[in-house]
């Protein structure tokens, strides 16, 4: 087996009283899909935020290529969500001015890459995931299954490390859902990248290596266990 | 499944040798589970006994195999038949798992436990069936799916009944 990449252990949460996080504890390794599932409420979301640095566990760590990521500064830390993450979310993620090409170019604008060679490299990422018909329109004159899609070329344009997808395929029919999946999952081992899945949809859920299910803030590996 | 009619369905198109007609069974309507010779056999007899089928060539060689056989009109008559009745849906009233999951919570023991053994027993399955179905072609996809939805069908009562396992209990226990 390959080393560990991200590794977070023992991590609590409580949104003001309500506990969001009671202890839980996940492990991903360099390019594996691992679907996270469990019952609305159950803390799956919290859980994704916490390992991307997104949002600070009140105890628990989480180390990723061996660093602490709430030991970070918070510049050291969006400079990683950055480059070596990438993020898709159920709906509401393309920024609706820009178009297409531009919003799956905007990680690497960000990061410093020129305009002609982050938009040539966008252009590659929409063909991949056979959207490249729409690079000129903005995000409310496509579909929704178009535009996960481009949300998934943002996600992989800057060849990150680690996608966290929560509910990447919530809003979409069940043909289109499974087919952004598909191309999602398929990217991922192209690059090597590993998937965190936050999914309710076993047929979804398929498509990664391995399941892990999330009961009252805390993480069952059954696999491990069965 | 219906060997006889999909015979009679494939021999619509053509006369086949009966290898001929195994072989695009197979390919067609079980991949990776192919049919025995015993069935091949049994199914022609029948076929040829009831006058749906007729033998109209010979190679050489013994066997059921090395005939060609062509459909009759009584056969195309069953076909049409069997293709505009609906099939009985299945109702799955018995389920096994419902009965283990009662049995376990009557007699003391961890329903939960059950419940998420073969919800990653379904799962791993659902997997191999998943990556099976994304190297397949079109025919493939569709039977994939169709095992797919069955399997998730399953998963979806597994998860609801291990969110009422306590309601449940308070009602099978003595
Ligand atoms: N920002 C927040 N403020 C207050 N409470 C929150 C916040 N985020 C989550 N919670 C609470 O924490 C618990 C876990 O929420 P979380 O969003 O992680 O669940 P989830 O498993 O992702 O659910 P769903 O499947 O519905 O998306 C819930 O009780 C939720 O109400
Ligand atoms: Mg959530």
């Amino acid at each position: 087996m390959t080393e560990p990449l991200l590794v977070g252990t023992d991590l609590f949460k409580m949104y003001g009283t309500t506990p969001a996080l009671r202890g839980s504890s996940l492990t991903i390794r360099a390019g594996e899909i691992v679907a996270v599932m469990g019952s609305s409420g159950s803390g799956k979301s919290t859980l994704l935020h916490c390992l991307a640095g997104i949002v600070r566990p009140d105890d628990g760590t989480v180390v990723y290529a061996g660093r602490e990521i709430s030991a970070m500064s918070d510049v050291e830390r969006s400079a990683l969500r950055r480059r070596d993450f990438g993020f898709v979310f159920q709906f509401g993620q393309l920024v609706p001015e820009l178009t297409c090409v531009e919003n799956v170019a905007l990680p690497l604008r960000l990061d410093g890459v020129r305009r002609k060679e982050a938009e040539r490299r966008s252009r590659e990422w929409l063909d991949r995931l056979e959207v490249g018909d729409v690079a000129g329109k903005l995000p409310g004159q496509i579909s929704g299954g178009q535009g996960q899609r481009v949300a998934v070329a943002r996600a992989l344009v800057t060849e990150p490390k680690v996608v966290f997808a929560d509910e990447p395929t919530g809003a979409l029919d069940s043909l289109n859902g499974e087919k952004v999946m598909q191309l999602l999952g398929q990217a991922a081992r192209d690059t090597g990248a590993a998937v965190v899945l936050v999914t309710h949809e076993p047929r979804v859920a398929a498509y990664a290596d391995r399941e892990v299910v999330v009961r009252d803030g805390a993480s069952l590996d059954l696999e491990r266990v069965a | 499944m219906s060997i006889g009619h999909s015979f009679l369905g494939l021999l619509e198109g053509k006369p086949r040798h009966g290898y001929d007609l195994k072989r695009a069974y197979d390919e067609r309507f079980s991949p990776g589970r192919p049919l025995h010779h015993g069935q091949v056999y049994a199914t022609l007899s029948r076929l040829l006994k009831n006058g749906l089928v007729v033998v109209d060539g010979l190679e050489p060689g013994e066997g059921p195999e090395r005939k060609r056989y062509a459909v009759t009109d009584a056969g195309i008559t069953d076909v049409q038949t069997w293709l505009s009745q609906p099939e009985k849906p299945e109702p799955y009233l018995q389920s096994v798992l419902y009965t283990k999951v009662v049995l376990a919570l009557m007699t003391g023991r961890p329903a939960d436990e059950i419940l998420d053994v073969q919800r990653t027993e379904h799962l791993r399955l659902m997997r191999e069936v998943t990556r099976r179905k994304t190297g397949g072609d079109l025919a493939e996809q569709l039977i994939c799916d169709h095992a797919l939805f069955h399997l998730e069908a399953d998963l979806r009562w597994l998860e609801l009944t291990a969110a009422r396992l306590n309601e449940l209990a308070a009602r099978v226990r003595p």
